[in-house]
């Protein structure tokens, strides 16, 4: 990248800084102007100077040819009396002030989206660099870091960049100009004020030095103390396991110390030299005020043209000042510059064309991959892969075998092309590797590691992603919106591929038509076994019914068709179905009440004691005290059963109403209660107990809390608050009807459409198994794998477990069909027998294409047509199981050693 | 059936009796409610044993497999309690327990007993009698049984 910040701003920006620098040069003649009326109106309009007396006319816009001699007029003007004449050259000040905010107006805006583009441009580069570097020099870098310098610290960069060229010619202009008329009206004075100027241009930067430096250290230690928050949370479960959170907190305060530190020196010195400066512009008036009156007195100086000189001197330092500024940010952002430049430019990065999107995959590998003398030297310069000769028919499945020292997992990355070697050379095909694109390596090969990566997005983004090389070509013209953002795009020096594109290579996942696809990415989850998690996925997901009626409608169907199924099997118990008109006793007294689900927090079980609507609700039934007493009978008895438990035993979160920390109050409150009733409460103990009852499930708790009589008024409770939220707040909760979809429900529970009885033995398989047979049946399987597909896999796949992730990395490479599948320990968190069927689903799917397996266990590779074993980077046997399987092998060993 | 009457009969049960009501109802609170159907099993012969089961409302039959086939040993009924060892000791089901009738039970989990063992010591000071008085019973069976066979 271009070390120098302005060559960089000049290169990409050189026409539009032009441009602005042309309004500002036209902006100048105007500003000079509105910097000579006052002295007009003052000596013309008011003093009544060239007017002889009354009815005398002095000309208005008389317009003289500069530098002839003799003098001559170009234009004569307009002859105007004294008060004419003064409203005329009002209007003309007022009309400069239009003129001179106008150009000011244009400047700006155009210097702001000069730097943002430039800004955009360069977070552009560095990102775009980022995408290039080769792995190995990846992993040496912490991202928390990367992340802020492309973030944060270039963003004063934006600022300075639409000023970069800008300002010094606007201000410099400005205080020229200012400078030249002072010198007109006086030279003196102009003198007095060109000396200090002169003192402040060369003092201030020299103070301003050591604030440079201090900045460049301020910029460092913060990106190092994001690089160190981050690493607290990637690291949290041994900050919690060894307990050193309190070292980590010394070594944050010891950083934060530092950083206050440089930035209040800092402080100090800039209000010093803050102070300074002021004082240099105020001491330039104080000569005004004393030599220019001293002139005045004595008639070398008229009084107009001591006023226009405190008048323009007043434009002065504010020029001068912010001249000075910039000159201080320009050093400023070059260090900065400097400094997040020095960390993109790696020794090693790969060359733009490598991942060229107009590249493609070319046809497919025929004949062998050839390794012919490859080592690799990692960074601790060792010889983890050294002189390795092998090849291997590219339709081959061949296995690579060998201890943890041996060096076979550098050998899967060199294969994918994910690793360079040192030396020598590997070749597919006879192509070479080192030539061969992104678009070969990352379609015709596909490589999955023992830790795969899963972006925060749902299993289908996830498993689709290894088909988004480049956008399909979009039907019809791009809408205008479209069609200027990549005209802004451009102009930022930025790629004009859409995200929004349809990006997905359909061909290469071997399915004709994008309606497909799902079936597709059904199969590859079948192959990995995980179709029937993401099932369960599915049944605890939602969906919008009107977005996906056939699916709402099908599970209409299913929840009659369980119904039935469970009635058949004579086990229509297992399930209390919602029934508008009963109090259902496996449900909570919350769900009975709402009798829907929430979609507002205000409405969660937990709220409820101090929602409004459902208070009144209670008040209108005559509930309010049964509610009450139900919270003082749950309170007395949680009172009484956990009194001798120490806090923080496992009971108080298994089942307890209250919290180990709140019981002594409900200690308090249940003996006033006992002493003097519930009249006394106040309202927050009242508020207290009335929410203790909203979890309670009369079939789970047993506490006989809820009899016949309740029941009748909880149901009554549920129709009145059903017709209150219609009115008051319309949607809050999404009610159970047995005749319509739930959107705010779960697959699981619209189809359910009650509660499992609780207490029932095997009620849960039993119900499971009739669901899962209904569904079947119903032919709605696919489609709630449809709806699990959309199951957000949570940052770097955190809500899988590590089987579920191999897994599903194994489906992700095998969706795209490459020519070359390699497998890198990809299956090695599985149990013996997951991965024993997952090897043999692999190999027969992958019958006739190439794989190469790299095993954490000999054992593993009978069924490969291919053995290599190596030991301390280098090859020591190669050839079928049935060669190698002999006594005296080095493979006969590793599979003795298990 | 509410909590208070499940502690009144995990009372009448002897390894329970003088356990504190407070405690008891912990355990009946803590304890999940299993409801079986007529010829569902609540326990088979053979599978380890992880729970016992009181009896709150109906009947079972204790069904030992034997060669010659399913042999029903004995019944059971409210206030019994099956599978009390099996909360004690690792040891397989002896006996099959099959309901012959709707049957109530509370299920007392290994982990719950065992927790609230830990934190009453005085509950595993009762069932340390309980279990005393009952090895002292078998003993003497045992002397009984000895002294009556022929030399």
């Amino acid at each position: 990248m271009e070390p120098k910040l302005f060559k960089y701003v000049w290169r990409y920006s050189k026409k539009e800084q032009l441009n602005i620098l042309l309004i500002v040069l036209l902006s100048f003649p105007f500003y000079y102007m509105s910097l000579e009326l006052p002295k007009k109106i003052v000596n013309q309009g008011i003093q009544g100077e060239g007017f002889s007396g009354e009815g005398s006319t002095s000309p208005f816009l008389q317009l003289d040819a500069p530098f002839s001699d003799p003098p001559a007029t170009w234009f004569g003007g307009f002859e105007m009396e004294q008060a004419s004449l003064l409203i005329a050259l009002s209007l003309a000040f007022l009309g400069l002030v239009f003129v001179n905010g106008g150009f000011k107006f244009w400047i700006n805006t155009s210097k702001g989206r000069l730097g943002e583009r430039m800004l955009r441009r360069l977070r552009y580069e560095l990102t775009d660099r980022v995408l290039r570097f080769p792995l190995p020099q990846l992993r040496r870098m912490k991202q928390a870091e990367v992340a802020t310098m492309i973030k944060d610290e270039v963003e004063p960069l934006g600022g300075f960049i639409g000023d970069a060229f800008v300002t010094p010619v606007f201000l410099g202009g400005q205080a020229l100009t200012a400078m030249a008329f002072i010198m007109v009206q006086s030279f003196w004075l102009g003198l007095v004020a060109a000396t200090i100027v002169l003192v402040q241009a060369f003092l201030i930067p020299r103070l301003r030095r050591r604030i440079l430096i201090l900045g460049k250290e301020r910029q460092l230690t913060a990106r190092q103390l994001a690089g160190r928050i981050a690493e607290l949370i990637d690291g949290a479960v041994e900050v919690h396991a060894h307990d050193t959170s309190n070292y980590e907190r010394a070594d944050i305060t010891g950083r934060l110390g530092r950083i206050f530190k440089i930035r209040y020196e800092i402080f100090q010195r800039k209000f010093f030299v803050k102070f300074l400066n002021n004082f240099l512009a105020q001491l330039t008036p104080f000569l005004f005020y004393a030599v220019g009156g001293l002139l005045a007195i004595r008639g070398n100086l008229d009084i107009g043209a001591l006023v226009a000189v405190i008048a323009a001197y007043k434009d002065l330092p504010g020029p001068i000042k912010e001249l000075i500024d910039w000159d201080q940010q320009r050093a400023d952002v070059q260090i900065k510059y400097d400094q997040v430049i020095e960390q993109f430019q790696p020794a090693e990065i790969l060359p733009a064309a490598v991942q060229d999107v107009e590249n493609d995959a070319g046809a497919p590998f025929e004949g062998e991959v050839t390794v012919s003398g490859v080592s690799l030297v990692d960074d601790a310069d060792t010889r983890v892969v050294d002189n390795v000769t092998f090849s291997a028919a590219v339709t081959d499945h061949v296995a690579i075998v060998g201890d943890s020292a041996s060096g076979k997992e550098h050998m899967g990355q060199l294969i994918a092309g994910l690793a360079r070697p040192t030396s020598g050379d590997i070749a597919i095909g006879g192509r070479g590797m080192e030539s061969l694109p992104q678009a070969v390596t990352g379609r015709r090969l596909s490589y999955v590691g023992p830790d795969a990566y899963f972006f925060p997005q749902s299993v289908r983004a996830n498993l689709l992603y290894g088909l988004k090389h480049r956008p399909n070509a979009a039907d019809g013209q791009p809408d205008t919106q479209r069609a200027a953002d990549v005209a802004e795009a451009r102009r930022a020096g930025n790629p004009t591929f859409d995200i929004d594109a349809d990006w997905i290579d359909y061909a290469a996942a071997g399915v004709e038509r994008p309606e497909d696809i799902n079936r597709r990415l059904i199969e590859v989850l079948r192959l990995v076994e995980m179709e029937e998690r993401v099932y369960r996925f599915g049944l605890t997901g939602t969906i919008d019914p009107d977005q996906h009626p056939d699916v709402a409608e099908g599970v209409l169907k299913a929840r009659a068709a369980l119904a039935e199924r469970l009635a058949a099997a004579d086990a229509s118990d297992l399930v209390l179905r919602f029934d508008p008109e009963a109090y259902n006793p496996n449900a909570t007294l919350a769900e009975n009440v709402l009798f829907g689900t929430p979609t507002k927090d205000a409405y969660a079980a937990a709220a409820l004691a101090n929602n409004p609507l459902l208070l009144k609700v209670l008040a209108e039934t005559g509930l309010t005290d049964a509610v009450l007493e139900m919270g003082v009978s749950i309170a007395k008895t949680m009172v009484e059963i956990f009194a001798d438990l120490p806090p923080g035993h496992p009971f108080f979160e298994q089942f307890s109403f209250i919290e180990a920390d709140d019981l002594p109050d409900f200690r308090m409150l249940v003996s006033r209660v006992e002493k003097s009733g519930t009249k006394d409460l106040a309202p927050e103990d009242r508020e207290r107990l009335m929410a203790l009852p909203f979890d309670y499930s009369e079939a789970r708790h047993r506490l006989s809390l809820i009899d016949d009589e309740a029941a009748e008024k909880v149901v009554e409770a549920r129709k009145r608050f059903a017709a209150r939220m219609a009115e008051d707040d319309p949607g809050a909760v999404e009610a159970y009807r047995p005749e319509a979809y739930n959107a705010a429900a779960s697959l699981q529970d619209n189809v359910l459409f009650g509660r499992l009885a609780y207490g029932r033995a095997q009620a849960e398989e039993t119900v499971g198994a009739a669901v899962t047979a209904v569904l079947d049946e119903l032919g709605l399987r696919d489609k709630v794998v449809d709806v699990g597909l959309g199951y957000n896999v949570g940052i770097g796949g955190k809500r899988l477990s590590a089987t579920q992730r191999q897994k599903l990395a194994i489906a992700r490479a095998l969706l795209k069909q490459p020519d070359i599948l390699i497998l890198n320990e990809a299956a090695a968190v599985m149990d013996n027998a997951t991965q024993e069927r997952l090897m043999k689903a692999v190999l027969e799917a992958r019958q006739g294409k190439g794989l190469i397996w790299t095993l954490p266990r000999a054992t593993a590779a009978e069924r490969f047509d291919r053995i290599v074993v190596m030991s301390a980077g280098r090859i020591v046997e190669q050839g079928s199981y049935k060669e190698l399987n002999q006594p005296q092998t080095a493979f006969s060993e590793l599979v003795a050693a298990g | 059936m509410s909590l208070d009457q499940e502690v009144d009969i995990l009372r009448k049960i002897p390894l329970f009796a003088d356990v504190d009501p407070p405690k008891l109802k912990l355990m009946a609170f803590a304890s999940e409610r299993l409801t079986f159907k007529p010829g569902e099993a609540v326990v088979r012969q053979g599978d380890p044993g992880d729970a016992a089961y009181v009896i709150i409302a109906g009947t079972a039959d204790v069904v030992v497999q034997t060669p010659s086939g399913p042999l029903t040993v004995a019944s059971m009924q409210c206030n019994d309690i099956v599978g009390d060892i099996a909360i004690l000791i690792d040891v397989p089901r002896t006996a099959t327990v099959m309901a012959t009738s709707e049957l109530v039970t509370l299920k007392l989990t290994k982990e719950l007993f065992f927790q609230l063992v830990t934190d009453f010591p005085e509950i595993a000071v009762q069932i340390m009698r309980v279990l005393a008085t009952r090895l002292e019973n078998t003993t003497a069976q045992l002397r009984e049984a000895l002294a009556s066979r022929p030399n």
